[in-house]
């Protein structure tokens, strides 16, 4: 294992964005390059980390040599390196993906693009890595205000959508900032390891519950849960689809991992579950949440609108798996938050491949889709199949776990709205790929390449059409190694007072 | 007698909740939206004021700089005589991302008026309104 | 918008004025790691006297002697010198960020190695501060619109 693998992996996209600044102003064309293998050597050091965690335990990383509390530790566990790995290989493929779209949607911005990409990148991967509360806020905010630039520079909404992420995300990160100062000034430490054996004897302060829900309120904020979810349809539908692509797939689910660290780790799980009733009312507004994404799902014309409003119905899910309380539940959870993004990043990359050649992004246009771009449909029906969790697509196994650990709490209600959810998405994609398959001709619209009455097949570049394929393949086969994962590493992440 | 002991031993708290209150408020309730910035500013300043005002201590405390000029250090510091640096330090990087979140939200804010060439909220929605209705 | 002041008074005190400016922020950066100041603070001291120039004279004055590809240059130095001096303390062998190991290529003791290795990253971040604080005044004032005249629309 490479000794200083944590800090490299935080550090390469993080030095490799200026890089890239100066990279720029000499050649544009050697960007895309630079970005590919930046991203290609933190994937490598995140599969060295994955190994090395799963052969020897937990890793700890000091920065700067100083020991904890004085100074800022990464400590490094199952979960950790797991969301590692899917966060630095979405970016990779999302990266490569995005040289002919950029090219298109933005012609003049393409160093500017790839410099906050990095930054964006960089952030995730700090969240994902740290072991101290206030790190994690640094790298929150050096992710969310990456992410305001690259939402505002898409089409003719966007500034707008992305002035009212700026609000809304703002009031997330400073709610946070709150619950972390609670903490600090009730316990003195800022490290998240010696928060959970310090906190324990205060459990009953009203200080360490105020900031609880400060915190559960600045992560629901950010990962779009339920009440909190206005700004999410708006900036995700309007951003460049490369960026789409990769924020829906990865920021709303290092939200969750931020609200099972906050949950489980900093407070047991004593606390969050028995002492007070926040998973009970994360519970409710998560059957909420997955209700209403699903319904509002149904009504959308503008496919990555509708894909927006499934989000919130899985990241519904997720928030349900880790409220039931139990190793199903939270086994499913974690599953959940691998198969989602593999998902997700399917929709969003096909998605934007048929906006990059039909220059459509409305679903009644998609009459006859498949005789023009059949590999493209093939990812995007792959995608909804297993969002609407059928076997053997990975989503059916999350979906199985979350059932099962509903069931076992004996939460009739919860279990029976992920069926009736599961339903309404198969009503969506039902709806979608008839038209796709089986549409009239005559209803479709969108330019095409020959002059002739007979549709030709005219697929989207190599370079887009790749990164869908490999993604659609992900979708099959990680529900055939689900079992595998869980025995592997999901079963270590599950908390001790489960 | 004893909310008055209250409020004044924890003033600091109460004032940084009034100004945070009245941030909120404006980016809420406001139209225009340079006073939803400003009062994200105003936010972001109350939750600043907070983590300061929480590193002072009692019975004189002073900065923490030792006044020996350059050179060794000689004595033994008793950490009671000076504040808490560390909530000063993270602050620190609080105002940063305060001042970039700023820059990022009013170049937001030209190329909306240079788009719509208004600044009020509710002009804007009417406009969008139109716009979906053709 | 910013036109040409006419006063002589102002210009010529601006134009005295800057250098000292400049001076006491290189002297609160200097001292960032030792005493009150630092890398930030010196930063926008550095901005506030080149919008101390833009709001005597005209834009394209100022652009002349800070354009937008020197402020670009400015600021991906900063990071990279902040990064750079972290990535140096990993190849010597010590963590990320460990400057007591410099005290290998610097003729100094660790505990004084890592004073001066704050003092590098303070100046990094000194430059990034002082060219991102530029690039947004110029942008605001100039409506986005760099290359052309510095009119509002």
């Amino acid at each position: 294992m490479i000794e200083n693998a944590p800090a490299l992996i935080v550090i390469l996209p993080l030095i490799a964005a200026p890089v890239n600044l100066i990279i720029g102003l000499w050649r544009k064309d050697l960007c895309y390059l630079f970005t590919v293998a930046t991203l290609s050597a933190c994937v490598l050091l995140s599969v060295d980390v994955l190994v090395t965690v799963i052969s020897n335990g937990v890793i700890t990383y000091k920065l700067g040599g100083w020991a904890p509390p004085w100074g800022i530790a990464y400590f490094i566990d199952h979960l950790n390196a797991f969301m590692l790995i899917i966060v630095s290989f979405i970016s990779l493929v999302v990266s490569v993906y995005s040289k002919k779209s950029i090219e298109k949607e933005l012609p003049d911005k393409v160093v500017h693009f790839y410099t906050v990409f990095l930054l964006l990148v960089s952030g995730l991967l700090g969240i994902l890595i740290t072991g101290d509360v206030f790190n994690l806020y640094v790298f929150l905010e050096i992710a969310s205000i990456a992410g305001y630039a690259l939402i505002a520079i898409g089409d003719d909404r966007a500034p707008l959508a992305s002035f009212n992420y700026v609000i809304m995300g703002t009031i997330g990160a400073c709610f946070y900032l709150l619950g972390v100062g609670y903490l600090y000034i009730s316990t003195g430490s800022l490290n998240m390891a010696d928060l959970s054996e310090l906190l324990p004897g205060m459990y009953n302060s009203r200080v360490v519950i105020g900031a609880f829900a400060f915190l559960m309120v600045g992560v629901a904020i950010k990962m779009a849960f339920f009440p909190l979810h206005k700004w999410l349809p708006d900036a995700y539908t309007h951003a460049p689809s490369t960026v789409s692509a990769f924020v829906a797939s990865t920021m709303t689910k290092v939200g969750a991992y931020v609200m099972i660290r906050i949950m489980f780790t900093v407070f047991k799980p004593y606390f969050s579950i028995e002492l007070i009733p926040a998973s009970a009312i994360l519970g409710w507004l998560a059957v909420a949440a997955m209700l209403f994404g699903c319904i509002r799902a149904i009504a959308q014309s503008d496919v990555k609108r509708m894909l927006s409003y499934i989000i919130i119905a899985e990241v519904g899910y997720i928030v349900m798996g880790l409220s039931v309380g139990n190793r199903m539940g939270f086994t499913g959870a974690v599953l959940h938050i691998l198969n989602d993004a593999v998902m997700m990043s399917c929709l969003f990359l096909s998605a934007g491949s048929i906006e990059y050649k039909t220059g459509t992004r409305s679903v009644h246009n998609f009459a006859q889709l498949y005789k023009k771009m059949p590999l493209t449909m093939a990812a995007f029906t792959i995608g909804g199949l297993s969002i609407v969790g059928i076997p053997p697509t990975c989503g059916f196994f999350s979906k199985w776990y979350l059932v099962l650990g509903a069931l076992e709490s004996q939460q009739w209600v919860f279990a029976a709205t992920l069926l009736i959810s599961s339903l309404l998405t198969a009503v969506i994609f039902f709806k979608v790929l008839v038209n796709v398959y089986f549409g009239s001709q005559s209803s479709a619209d969108f330019e095409s390449s020959s002059g002739h009455g007979t549709v030709v097949m005219d697929e989207a570049p190599l370079s887009m059409l790749l990164p869908t394929g490999i993604m659609a393949i992900g979708v099959l086969t990680l529900g055939f190694f689900s079992g595998k994962i869980i025995s592997n590493v999901i079963q270590f992440t599950v908390p001790g007072g489960f | 007698m004893e909310i008055m002991d209250f409020i004044i031993s924890k003033y600091n708290y109460l004032i940084y909740i009034i100004l945070m209150m009245i941030g909120f408020y404006a980016m809420i309730a406001k139209n225009n939206l340079v006073k939803k910035v400003v009062g994200m500013n105003i936010f972001q300043t109350a939750i600043i004021l907070f983590f300061v005002s929480t590193a002072s201590k009692k019975g004189g405390a002073t900065i923490p700089i030792i006044q020996y000029g350059h050179g060794e250090a000689t004595d033994i510091i008793n950490t009671a005589q000076y504040i808490n640096p560390l909530p000063h330090v993270l602050m620190l990087t609080a105002i940063v991302v305060m001042v970039s979140t700023f820059g990022v939200a009013i170049a937001l804010l030209i190329i909306i008026y240079r788009k719509y060439n208004t600044l009020e909220e509710d002009e804007i929605l009417n406009i969008l309104k139109m716009e979906d209705g053709k | 918008m910013i036109k040409d002041s006419e006063g002589v008074i102002i210009k010529t005190v601006c134009r005295l004025i800057t250098p000292i400016i400049q001076l006491y922020a290189l002297y609160v950066i200097a001292h960032g790691h030792y005493s009150p100041g630092g890398g930030f603070q010196g930063g926008c001291i550095l901005a506030a006297s080149f919008i101390l120039m833009v709001l005597a004279y005209d834009i394209k004055e100022v652009k002349k002697r800070m354009s937008e590809k020197l402020n670009t240059v400015l600021c991906s130095l900063g990071v990279i010198i902040f990064a750079g001096i972290g990535l140096l303390c990993l190849i010597l062998g010590a963590n990320y960020l460990d400057y007591g190991i410099l005290h290998k290529i610097l003729p100094v003791d660790p505990a004084h190695a890592r004073s001066l290795g704050i003092l590098g990253v303070e100046i990094g971040v000194g430059f990034t501060v002082m060219a991102v604080m530029v690039s947004i005044f110029l942008n605001i004032a100039s409506g986005g619109k760099h290359e052309e005249e510095g009119e509002t629309s």
